[in-house]
């Protein structure tokens, strides 16, 4: 038995190798389309034909609202930005959005999950009131309620991206917690879990190394569909005016919210182009979350078919009662 | 039975199935030929993983879609490799039913039995309701439900475990088929229960003419039974012979081995010094009571275990037998401080348990080591088996950290008889004998003077156990702790235990010697608990029927 290389038990990578057919052909869709918004939020400075707040050039004034030219590709906006560089941009924030909203609430996620479904009683109960409170919420409502509080609604480039990232974080951590909630109550009542408790292992002992790695198996199929869903929470606020100052950073919801009146104008080149690279975002995470979870479940999971009786087969077949007939290997 | 061959209930040619995992192919069965002619009971033996299920679940077409097949398998007259779905769903039932191995899994508990019986009748044929209800009473008569008329609106979670397997039998009966598949149908069912589910079926095939293909792995049903064996190993046929012929003169390595790692009642005692009586028993329980609360307080609590006493000597070996319920499980997780003691006093290793706090009891733990019943989910999956055997080393402070231990932990494993370099592995990796004794290796890592072990041997095959039961009759040999041995198989209990106590609904029926228990039994219920055993040998098997007979009656 050959312990698997590294490389493969990667979590991405190994579904990769694994997948066949559709599945396979959505997840490498899932990977091109992300692929490509990472990135273009890495190279966002070298890609970037300009600035994002950037309104003229050594030739003057951009303008506003110009059609696309050659020097500005996809035109300018109403407020004069070169609307191609602000696309661009954007990646780069709804990127460190997404990294700061689902670290923060996974780890307080987990956390409160681990603790409340491992020790039970009082705490558990008061947590999973909570959690079941904030579901009740609409969860647009919550983030701008959290977006006013944190940051009063407008605010510069890290802040803007952190009050962002707070108020999704506020929406998610039920979630994670009701997950891995959920696993741990699971995992608790499983043979290993009294053996340690009867070798006269600690309760954090119990907790930390025998519960918590066996109970986050589901987390990466959630963290990419959450992540899916901060770009769409972050766009909404942007687009109500509860985002970011187009001068601390590009986002994608603002310029969407700007570009409403050059819609009954004819001018398409503002609103479009946000508008798209939203959904590509959107989509090529959920691509990548959807199939892995197809992936992940051995009954939805696809495989190439078994051909007739290849010699090889029988080779690989596990002799399983070799050991019996009185052999240890 | 004068039959000729082209008149077999079921034909099977050149059978080979191959599944698509993960792993790659998987060669599931390979090539295997066999007949079954009516009113015959053919008994599929072999190991897990030896393809029996599938080569019998193949004659329903009941494979997961991942298998390939080839070959041909004949039910009286159709062949079912590659029949459409149409043309499948008129055989099941019509010609070929089956009988699952967890009854309770088997039935939908959201509809009634009488029901359920129906379902099965209207799905083959106009039938109206008044009829099919008539129908489903006769059935559950004919296979022994009392008071049918009244019980056929009852539903399944109303019936015992016996009853609902009564009632599988019934819808598989319901149809009339030629065969019936019964995969392990008395597995999962305590054994004076499997004596009447035998009797159950050896009625069916001599009344009925069914013929029956019997899935198992215990040698005692196949005695009692078959009347004919086929012998499987790793996907091939490797003999068939008559049942008396099987047992009398096997042919086969494999078949002769197999038979003889079936562990037999000897009723003898072991001849073993015992450590002096002087020395105070590490286990002394008195008027024990364990109580299991219910959901809404005291009126619905209940209580496992009735006022038992008994004691555990250093050095000896205790076994506790008892059907499902009888609550021996729950006294050796009351001794492992796993379950809180209601009442009466158990002292273990000169902590009393009763109303003991965690705190105090844990430096006890070292001296106690418990194995668990399923040695596949008594590991942490994601640690190798050095660290889950170096786990109590390193909480009780032997060692720091798993490297630390390593060394012991290699020792420890080659006292289980275990390569050392199995230590890297995970437990996944190994079989289930393999990681049973990883289990007994983690479980004598601090040296303990008390050892636990919850049926250890009940999820492995029969040569395996035989191995790890011999294993442990050579630790405790050797390192001398005492054991407190859980099981519901009175011959294992029987090679190992220097004293056997029985249960039965939470109380201790019986205590004595293994030769006084199983030799000469005082109690009603020991003596129709040794009668249903059923012996890996024919003769014997039907000569102790009619005694069963007898006692049942």
């Amino acid at each position: 038995m050959t312990k698997p290389r590294l490389l493969d038990r990667l979590p991405v990578v190994h579904q990769l190798r694994q997948a066949v057919g559709l599945q396979r052909g959505m997840l490498v869709a899932g990977l091109v389309l992300t692929g490509a918004f990472v990135v273009l939020a890495l190279l966002a400075p070298v890609l970037a034909p300009y600035g994002y707040s950037q309104l003229a050039d050594d030739a003057g004034n951009f303008g506003a609202q110009q059609p696309p030219s050659a020097e500005h590709w996809l035109g300018t906006t109403v407020g004069g930005y070169d609307v191609l560089s602000r696309v661009i941009w954007g990646a780069r924030t709804a990127l460190l959005v997404i990294i700061v909203a689902v670290l923060l609430s996974v780890f307080v996620g987990i956390l409160l999950g681990l603790v409340s479904g491992y020790l039970g009683g009082w705490v558990d109960r008061v947590l999973v009131v909570v959690a079941d409170a904030i579901y009740a919420f609409p969860t647009l409502l919550l983030a701008i309620v959290a977006a006013i509080a944190i940051s009063g609604g407008q605010s510069g480039m890290w802040s803007g991206v952190f009050a962002a990232a707070i108020s999704i974080t506020v929406v998610f951590i039920p979630q994670y917690f009701r997950v891995v909630r959920a696993e741990v109550v699971r995992v608790k009542s499983e043979a290993f879990i009294e053996s340690a408790q009867v070798i006269g292992a600690s309760t954090w002992r119990i907790m930390f190394r025998h519960v918590l790695r066996n109970s986050t198996r589901t987390l990466p199929v959630i963290v990419t569909l959450n992540a899916a869903e901060a770009v769409l929470t972050l766009a909404a606020l942007g687009f109500l005016g509860l985002g970011i100052e187009p001068t601390s950073a590009a986002e994608w919801g603002f310029d969407l919210n700007k570009s409403i009146s050059d819609v009954a104008a004819g001018i398409w080149w503002t609103a479009v182009p946000p508008g798209v690279a939203i959904i590509l975002a959107v989509l090529g995470i959920t691509l990548i979350g959807e199939s892995m979870n197809d992936l992940a479940d051995p009954r939805l999971r696809a495989r190439r078919r078994g051909k007739g009786t290849p010699a090889d087969a029988v080779a690989q077949s596990e002799p399983v009662a070799r050991e019996e007939m009185g052999e240890v290997q | 039975m004068t039959t000729t061959p082209n008149e077999n209930a079921v034909e099977i040619r050149d059978l080979n199935v191959t599944f698509a995992t993960d792993g790659g192919d998987v060669h599931a069965v390979r090539g295997v030929s066999l007949d079954v002619r009516p009113g015959e009971v053919l008994a599929i033996v072999g190991e897990s993983g030896s393809g029996k299920t599938v080569t019998a679940r193949t004659i329903l077409g009941l494979l997961a879609s991942t298998a390939v097949t080839s070959g041909a398998v004949v039910v009286s007259g159709t062949d079912v490799v590659g029949l459409d779905a149409a043309s499948l769903r008129r055989l099941r039932g019509e010609k070929a039913a089956m009988i699952f191995q967890e009854p309770s899994m088997a039935l939908n508990p959201v509809f009634s039995v009488g029901w359920q019986l129906a379902e099965g009748l209207r799905a083959h044929g106009r039938i109206s309701k008044a009829e099919a209800k008539a129908k489903a009473v006769d059935m559950l008569r004919r296979v022994g439900i009392p008071d049918p008329e009244r019980r056929v609106n009852d539903y399944p979670h109303q019936f015992s475990g016996g009853q609902k397997q009564r009632i599988v039998i019934a819808m598989a009966l319901a149809l009339e088929p030629t065969v019936i598949i019964a995969d392990e149908p008395t597995t999962a069912l305590d054994v004076t229960v499997q004596a009447e589910i035998l009797e159950l079926l050896r009625r069916l095939r001599d009344e009925e003419g069914t013929a029956i293909v019997l899935i198992t792995h215990n040698m005692g049903v196949v005695a009692d039974l078959a009347d004919r064996v086929a012998v499987m190993l790793q996907g091939e046929l490797v003999e068939t012979a008559p049942v008396a012929d099987i047992f009398a003169s096997p042919q086969h390595e494999y078949t002769r081995s197999l038979l003889a790692a079936v562990p037999r009642l000897e009723a003898a005692d072991r001849h073993r010094p015992v450590a002096a009586p002087t020395a105070a028993p590490l286990v002394v329980a008195e008027d024990l009571i364990i109580e299991y609360p219910g959901r809404f307080g005291r009126r619905s609590t209940f209580r496992a275990v009735h006022e038992v006493s008994f004691t555990i000597a250093p050095g000896e070996v205790l076994g506790l037998v008892g059907e499902s319920g009888s609550g021996k499980s729950t006294i050796g997780r009351a001794i492992a401080g796993l379950t809180p003691v209601a009442g009466g006093s158990l002292q273990v290793l000169g902590t009393e348990m009763r109303g003991v706090k965690e705190r105090d009891f844990r430096p006890k733990r070292r001296d106690i080591g418990f194995v668990f019943q399923d040695p596949a989910t008594s590991f942490n999956p994601l640690l190798t088996i050095a660290d889950n055997v170096a786990e109590p080393l390193i909480v009780h402070g032997q060692a720091r950290h798993a490297g630390d231990a390593r060394e012991k932990v290699d020792s420890l494993l080659e006292a289980v008889q275990l390569p050392a370099g199995f230590g890297d592995r995970y437990p996944h990796e190994l079989s289930g004998g393999q990681r049973q004794r990883a289990s007994l290796a983690r479980a004598l890592a601090l040296d303990p003077k008390l050892l636990i072990a919850d049926e250890p041997t009940s999820a492995l095959d029969v040569s395996v156990q035989a191995r790890v039961l011999e294993l442990f009759v050579e630790l405790q040999e050797r390192f001398g702790f005492a054991t407190l041995f859980i099981s519901h198989d009175l011959a294992v209990v029987d090679m190992l235990a220097d004293r056997i106590g029985v249960l039965h609904r939470g109380r201790l029926v019986e205590e004595g010697t293994g030769a006084e228990v199983l030799g000469a039994p005082q109690d009603p219920y020991t003596q129709r608990l040794l009668a249903s055993l059923p012996v890996p040998d024919p003769v014997e098997q039907a000569r102790r029927r009619e005694e069963w007979g007898r006692l049942s009656a």
